[in-house]
């Protein structure tokens, strides 16, 4: 199996080497994307949460008035 | 849980992966026979061992979770599976490229290592199709874990059978009887299995922390009583501690 000139060798070790580096990036950047949604969930529960104790002590002044 | 060390291990697997990006390019020596495309190997090796080792330890999580019922386990199981598919399609696509530098083909059939791989690959990308055609969460876990313990077990099977093919088109660069590689080779090898193993469970980790954070934030809107998120059928396993 004679060996590839370096300048054609090249190429194909560079495509090799760059679809293992995008097929990271790709898996990383679906990651944060999912870690952006529960961040996102994250904060309209604790919004939701604290709406929810809001109406209660309004509806616990309003009892003692 | 899952989350504790994820930092440690991600600056460790980054350090491994610039050492042995640098043992390839600048220590280990150019091969004789295959010159600089040889290069690939040290990725395409390291990866395909990952996939493999990877379905095995899906397989061993599985029974775990068979033997104790506990659901975090099939959620270990199936991120295991889902990082090692995913390290497959690394392993197909710079198999490919290697082919063609070296044979002149993208793809050839009639060899053994190719195409088992290629077996135990679609046999594991029936693994999606098959635990989400179940509904029910329980009935799901405990299919997938019959599958992934089925299908760890034919993947050093399979392994064996190629061995004992014995071809002679596929290079056999490790530990073979005409002599394995050089020591600096070996060396470069071994750095790029270390920090492709560290990079894969590195992937598991976090995927398993964004997985409990996801399973938690579910508990905790159950808890309350607060309405659904838009977009939120998820059917992948959540992990509830």
């Amino acid at each position: 199996m004679p060996a590839l000139p370096l300048d054609e060798a090249g190429k194909y070790v560079a495509g090799a080497y760059v679809v293992f580096l995008v097929l990271i990036v790709v898996y990383v950047a679906i990651m944060a994307a999912k870690v952006q949604r529960i961040e996102r969930e994250l904060r309209e529960l604790a919004g939701f949460a604290e709406q929810r104790n809001d109406e209660k002590e309004q509806r616990r002044v309003t009892a003692d008035v | 849980m899952y989350g504790k060390g994820l930092k440690t291990l991600s600056v460790a697997t980054v350090a491994a992966l610039a050492v042995a990006l640098s043992l390839v390019f600048f220590y280990a020596p150019l091969d004789a026979d295959q010159g600089f495309v040889q290069k690939i190997f040290y990725l395409h090796v390291p990866l395909s061992i990952t996939s493999l080792a990877g379905f095995v330890v899906g397989g061993v999580f599985a029974i775990a979770h068979l033997r104790s019922g506990d659901r975090r386990w099939d959620a270990v199981s199936y991120v295991c599976i889902h990082l090692s598919v995913i390290f497959g399609v690394g392993v197909l696509i710079t198999g490919s490229i290697w082919a063609r530098a070296s044979w002149g083909h993208w793809w050839v059939w009639d060899e053994p290592t190719l195409v088992s791989f290629l077996i135990v690959f679609l046999l594991y990308a029936t693994y999606y199709p098959f635990r989400y055609a179940i509904e029910d969460p329980e009935r799901q876990a405990r299919y997938a874990s019959v599958f992934a313990v089925t299908a760890g077990a034919f993947v050093p099977l399979n392994f064996l059978a190629v061995r004992l093919a014995q071809s002679l088109v596929h290079p056999r660069v490790f530990a073979t009887t005409e002599g394995g590689l050089p020591g600096s080779m070996m060396l470069t090898f071994l750095a790029c299995l270390l920090a492709i193993g560290l990079l894969w469970v590195t992937l598991v980790k976090l995927e398993l922390t964004a997985k409990s954070a996801s399973g938690q934030l579910k508990r905790l809107r159950r808890a309350l009583d607060a309405p659904a998120p838009r977009g939120a059928s998820r059917v992948a396993p959540e992990v509830s501690v």
